[in-house]
């Protein structure tokens, strides 16, 4: 689907946690993946079926136990080292003692851009999330929408090429939930950044991504792919598109043949 | 912003919170007035002799009376509880900081420093004054320092490890070194539960500065006054020592807290929202 | 075959966990080992270089002679010879006595204390104002120096006629109370309010809501608190017996192997070892009776 070289490229990565123990857990197993340049691709499936464990890989957070994860061709360390990523979790993350505007220039400061740098920049991002005028404030003072949207401007600051998002809208409610989805879309749209999208929210998968990753548990595996093909710039009108919802019945339905096709594989280990 | 996503702010007038806090203090006010009103009449109504309970009128000229024996007397135990609780502070947060680096070793220390820490250490206090000289104030200095050393030394060692899981993954996702995620996201993480440990320690320090003076010490501090006069039973000179021991020890910890709120106004704020 | 395997992975994951279990025993015996050297060597040190420290003409800090810092050897020995000259009873006898004394003072000073702590936290979860009136002086309360109030309070005691160690005892509950208090209290704070609305909603009385739902959730809390409670009730037994004439208990040993200290450094040495202990293994059983009654998750600072 596309020409370009892939920006992320998995190549048969399994991760075993606690080998040699009773609690042995295989939590992906055989996965091959490649993720294009300004893709927006979701990890879906039932929980335990290693979505969020496959993004750690990728972001070098945990290392797999065989197989590989490439980075604009280089080792995903390499790739983490250079400052390729930026990480938003389910919950923000932000540090209590920073008030927004520092939160936003941690990386910042952590990869040493001058003082005049990260204010420019910690603007510029407060400015694309719509919050500059809760530079000054402490994380508690906003809503768990609100806080959201610093953690995407933080993992944003410093452009790295590819974003990675656990469960980032997890814990909002449905409205905000799906606010923080177009203003999520806006932002990916002005910045070109690649993005791995991980959620166990059908809709949510379906109107953000180009492409949708679904996964089944135990081991964790990539079950199918489902390209997207609903018209961008979406909006609120997307979801009422009836190709909109052929694809969310696709979704589903893969979904559950993937829960079902466990059963074959049940006390295999 | 949306009407529908709210936010949280500082409350509008200072002058407000000041009131608030007045209101909140008037209970405590009352019942000390009520207090010592219902202590007076006791004494007098059931004819209480002097040595058994002095009447707060009498406690009151006599802290008139030995004012100039008193206070001097609590500015210099008041040295030895400071110089004791900076000396311990800075060695327990040193060597927290210094075990923390190695988690090996940081868990090898723990175990121990709980044991110690559920000691009595002012048993210590003889040993000290062996070691030092009984007039010397660092046999004392020496027994606050232990006493104050093992609790920020172990809150201090809990607090650096005891971060978000997540907060460490985004810094590791920034492919920081051990020094940055110490400096960024460790020691900040820490400051709370410092804090609570020089708070406790900030009163230890004065009480165990008075009671290792007990086993000896020169006639000026406050603890041998204070023994002194409670085992010839004059108890209102006794108490009027006491009055200012309590004054130092409550002194000494707003002092800290003060500090705390200076280095932490995150916290402070975000602790106040919560109540 | 596969059986085999599976006993042998269970053995080694046994094995493993043993391992876990005793590497803070290890490290624990490596410090007590490296402070036992570390004594040793500091003694040996000031013999060789007549107490100065090395190259330079400072005096150590601390005299290395067997008055100021007897060998451990000397102190384990004295242990098991008379503590006076002609006494009948070994020094190990009287500490073991002594500690077993200050225990019983400890022990009650802890119960009553805890009680009043508990108290204290159900009176000021309920009632705003006796929080605000009262807290700022359970707080200050904790500024007062003991040895003060202590004859004080053995005098009053006496007229009761009750024993001296009685009146010790109340001086260790006053310093054990504190602890409780706050943590019952913040424990009693701890539930969700919809944890809160939820008895509500079946219309529960304060009563209910108190002791079917605040104080299972404030157990963890007060237990932590006994341990630090535990240590203070020992601090105020050994420190109430100072000025309070008992004859026996550790705070007297202490008295009495101070003043008798260069006819016998070893004795004060071993009395502070028997203070340590009774301080650690009256916490020890506080941890052992939270590892019964708490699950594993719900306890707190581990």
């Amino acid at each position: 689907m596309n020409e370009n070289n892939p920006v992320v490229s998995i190549q048969g990565a399994t991760k075993v946690f606690n080998e040699g123990g009773t609690d042995r857990v295989q939590a992906v197993k055989d996965v091959e993946l490649e993720v294009y340049p300004g893709e927006f691709v979701t990890l879906i499936g039932p929980s335990g079926c290693g979505k969020s464990t496959l993004l750690r890989l990728i972001g070098d957070l945990i290392t797999p136990t065989s197989g590989g994860v490439k980075v604009n061709g280089k080792h995903s360390k390499q790739a983490r080292i250079d400052r390729d990523y930026g990480m938003v979790f389910q919950d923000a993350t932000l540090y209590d003692w920073r008030t927004v505007n520092k939160n936003v220039q941690l990386p910042l400061e952590v990869m040493g851009y001058s003082h005049d740098d990260r204010e420019k920049r910690a603007a510029k991002m407060l400015r694309l999330v719509q919050l500059e005028e809760f530079a000054n404030h402490y994380p508690w003072q906003l809503s768990g929408g609100m806080q959201q949207r610093v953690a995407i401007a933080r993992a944003l600051a410093f452009e790295p090429a590819i974003l990675l998002m656990d469960e980032p809208f997890g814990a909002l409610d449905e409205m905000t939930r799906e606010r923080m989805q177009l203003e999520l879309l806006n932002i990916w749209g002005q910045t070109s950044t690649t993005v791995i999208f991980v959620t166990h929210s059908i809709p949510e998968a379906v109107f953000l991504s180009s492409r949708v990753v679904v996964m089944s548990a135990r081991p964790g595996r990539i079950h199918a792919i489902i390209d997207i093909d609903l018209p961008r710039p979406r909006g609120f009108e997307t979801r009422e598109d009836p190709r909109f919802f052929e694809r969310l019945t696709e979704v589903r339905e893969c979904l559950r043949a993937g829960e079902s096709g466990k059963s074959h594989v049940e006390g295999y280990k | 912003m949306t009407a529908t996503e709210t936010t949280f702010n500082f409350p509008h007038s200072i002058l407000s919170a000041h009131r608030q806090r007045f209101r909140r203090l008037l209970p405590a006010i009352g019942l000390l007035l009520l207090g010592l009103l219902a202590w007076e009449a006791v004494v007098i109504i059931f004819r209480i002799e002097g040595f058994l309970l002095p009447k707060p009128s009498v406690i009151g000229a006599t802290f008139q009376d030995q004012f100039l024996v008193v206070l001097p007397a609590g500015l210099f135990t008041m040295r030895e509880a400071v110089g004791g609780f900076a000396i311990g502070s800075v060695l327990g947060i040193g060597i927290a900081l210094a075990t923390a680096r190695w988690t090996l070793i940081s868990e090898g220390v723990m175990p121990f420093a709980i044991a110690v820490n559920s000691t009595p250490i002012i048993a210590l206090a003889p040993i000290m004054n062996n070691w030092f000289g009984i007039t010397n104030p660092f046999s004392k200095m020496s027994i606050v320092a232990l006493i104050v050393f093992f609790p920020i030394m172990i809150n201090t060692v809990r607090g650096l490890r005891q971060v978000d899981p997540d907060a460490l993954e985004l810094l590791r996702s920034y492919a920081t070194n051990e020094r940055t995620v110490l400096l960024k996201l460790r020691i900040p993480n820490a400051l709370p539960y410092l804090f609570s440990a020089l708070k406790i320690g900030s009163t230890l320090s004065v009480i165990g500065a008075i009671v290792s003076e007990y086993f000896g010490g020169t006639r000026e501090a406050l603890g041998v006054y204070i023994s002194q006069q409670a085992a010839l039973f004059h108890f209102a000179e006794a108490w009027s020592a006491i009055m200012v021991a309590c004054f130092m020890g409550i002194t000494f910890y707003l002092l800290v807290l003060i500090v705390e709120r200076l280095v932490m106004p995150w916290h402070f704020a975000l602790r106040a929202a919560e109540e | 075959m596969s059986n085999m395997l599976q006993s042998n992975q269970n053995a080694m994951a046994s094995g493993q966990m043993i391992v876990r279990r005793l590497r803070p025993v290890f490290a624990f015996l490596t410090i007590v080992i490296v402070l036992i050297a570390v004594w040793e060597g500091y003694k040996a040190l000031g013999a060789a270089t007549g107490n100065k420290v090395p190259f330079t003409g400072f005096e150590l800090p601390i005299r290395s002679d067997d008055t100021s810092m007897p060998h451990v050897w000397d102190i384990f020995q004295a242990l098991f010879r008379p503590a006076r000259r002609g006494g009948e009873d070994v020094l190990l006898i009287i500490l073991t006595k002594s500690a077993l004394f200050t225990w019983r003072e400890a022990a009650l000073g802890f119960v009553v204390g805890s009680v009043i702590g508990f108290a204290l936290g159900v009176a000021f979860v309920h009632s705003t104002l006796l929080e605000q009136g009262f807290m700022p002086y359970v707080v200050a309360s904790q500024t007062v120096p003991l040895l003060a109030i202590a004859p004080m309070i053995v005098i009053w005691g006496s007229r009761l006629n009750w024993p001296t160690w009685g009146s010790v005892s109340i001086i260790s509950a006053y310093l054990t109370f504190f602890p409780v208090t706050i943590n019952t209290l913040r424990g009693l704070r701890s539930p969700d309010p919809t944890a809160v609305e939820l008895m509500r909603s079946y219309a529960a009385t304060k009563w209910e809501v108190l002791w079917k739902l605040r104080v299972p959730a404030a157990l963890p809390y007060i237990v932590t608190a006994l341990k630090v409670s535990a240590t203070a009730s020992v601090i105020g037994a050994i420190v109430g017996e100072l000025p309070s004439g008992v004859a026996e208990g550790l705070g007297r040993a202490l008295l009495t192997f101070m003043y008798y200290y260069v006819s016998g450094p070893e004795k004060l040495f071993a009395s502070i070892l028997f203070a340590a202990l009774l301080g650690i293994l009256f916490v020890s059983l506080i941890v052992q009776i939270e590892r019964r009654v708490i699950p594993a998750t719900r306890r707190l600072d581990e």
